[in-house]
Formats: C-alpha cells, sequence, structure tokens
C-alpha cells in the first residue's frame, strides 16, 4: 500500500483528508485505488478519453513520474506519491 | 455563492494585475472555509509562461503550487482559490480558463485595461465542468 497526498481543491472528494491509502504496484493502479476509493474524482483527473488530465502532475519524492516511466512506474510499499496541480489559465 | 475578501486582499490582486500589465499576473487567494469563504491574504506568484504567451497566458509551478500549500499552513489557513488579470480583456473566464480549471477554486479574475485595473469578479467551475458560474465577492 502507497499514500497519495492530494491538494487543496481536491480534498472536498476525499472526505477533507489530505492523504490517502492505495493499492497498487504502479502509479496507474494506484490512480485506480484512488478513483474507486472516490468515484467523483474521475472528471477532474481524467478527460472524456479516459487522459490523464493536463494539470495532473504526478511526483514520487521529488521526481514527476513523466521523468521516470509515467503511469507504468512501478511503487513500492510505504511509497508516498504527491499529486500536484498545474495552475494555468488564460 | 458569495466570496468574502478583505479590501487590503483586493487592492493586492488588482495592484499585481497592474504591475504585470501588458502580462497576466496570478496567484492564490488564502483563507478560510466555514461553508463560505473568506479571503484573507494573497500570494502572488511569478507568471511561468514562456516569453510571447504571458500577454493572455499565466502558469504556477507545481513547485510554486507546494510553496503556496506550505505559506497557507504556516499562516493557519488554507488555499481558496486563484486570481488572474485578463489585460485589455473582459474579466469572465476563457475557454482555456474552464479546461484548467480546479474544482472547489474559487477563480478571481481582474480586468486590467490601458493599465489600469478595472473591476474584479469570481467564478466557480460547475460539477460537471461544462461551465464556470460566477459568485459574488462581498468586501470586508
Amino acid at each position: 500500500m502507497s499514500i497519495l497526498k492530494i491538494p487543496t481543491p481536491l480534498r472536498s472528494y476525499t472526505d477533507g483528508r489530505a492523504e490517502v491509502t492505495v493499492n497498487g504496484g504502479t502509479v496507474a493502479s494506484a490512480l485506480s485505488s484512488l478513483i474507486e476509493q472516490h468515484p467523483a474524482l474521475k472528471p477532474h483527473l481524467f478527460n472524456e478519453q479516459g487522459e490523464l488530465r493536463a494539470f495532473v502532475n504526478l511526483f514520487l519524492g521529488e521526481h514527476n513520474i513523466k521523468d521516470l516511466q509515467g503511469l507504468d512506474t512501478p511503487l513500492s510499499e510505504n511509497d508516498r506519491l504527491i499529486l500536484i496541480p498545474s495552475i494555468a489559465g488564460g | 455563492m458569495k466570496l468574502r475578501i478583505r479590501r487590503e486582499a483586493l487592492a493586492q490582486i488588482q495592484a499585481h494585475g497592474e504591475r504585470a500589465y501588458p502580462e497576466e499576473g496570478a496567484g492564490f487567494l488564502l483563507g478560510v472555509d466555514n461553508g463560505e469563504k473568506t479571503v484573507m491574504h494573497i500570494l502572488a506568484l511569478p507568471n511561468a509562461r514562456e516569453d510571447g504567451a504571458r500577454h493572455n497566458r499565466y502558469l504556477i509551478t507545481p513547485e510554486d503550487y507546494l510553496h503556496a500549500e506550505l505559506e497557507a499552513e504556516r499562516l493557519g489557513v488554507s488555499l481558496v482559490g486563484v486570481f488572474h488579470s485578463h489585460p485589455d480583456h473582459p474579466n469572465q473566464p476563457s475557454e482555456f480558463d474552464r479546461e484548467w480549471a480546479q474544482p472547489y477554486f474559487s477563480y478571481v479574475i481582474t480586468s486590467v485595461e490601458k493599465g489600469r485595473a478595472v473591476e474584479s469578479r469570481s467564478w466557480l467551475l460547475k460539477e460537471d465542468r461544462s461551465q464556470f458560474e460566477e459568485e459574488k465577492i462581498e468586501i470586508l
């Protein structure tokens, strides 16, 4: 089991919790575990095509998973994954 | 829906929009949420978009986002929204604003015309992400 840290704007979907315990050996399965526990989060993390929205960043320690193996990045027991939104607009 | 905001915080938001002109300026709204949000402080941040894009786009990096969460914690408050300016453009959210919007956050947009802040309005993303709804600003 790993820990997924939730940013402030998404905590209203996790009963106010800043951290959620998730199952899974990869980042993708950890996200599936998160959605399974809190289904209303899904449209805010994934677009209509099922792809991760552009503003979603996931860090494993100090490393953005985009610089590792993306959603296939393996997770070990007790890893801490941090979800951070890019804040943008025009 | 209503966003309560300290007069001083709103003045800082508008001053930041004027300083950033003709580019967009942005940052976070810090405050409390007791069923109704009250903005007590702001945290102005650099616009991380590349040269040539900052006149109609803004970006706050993940590093600055983490810094803002820590700053809010230090002040004993939380992040309740984002502010940004629209240089020479109405203070209504664009389609790009909607695509990148976070749920829950209040988005305060200030129109800055010829370098002068004109008006700020606040917007909240609908739950189905289809559009923003305006929330009235109450100045404290």
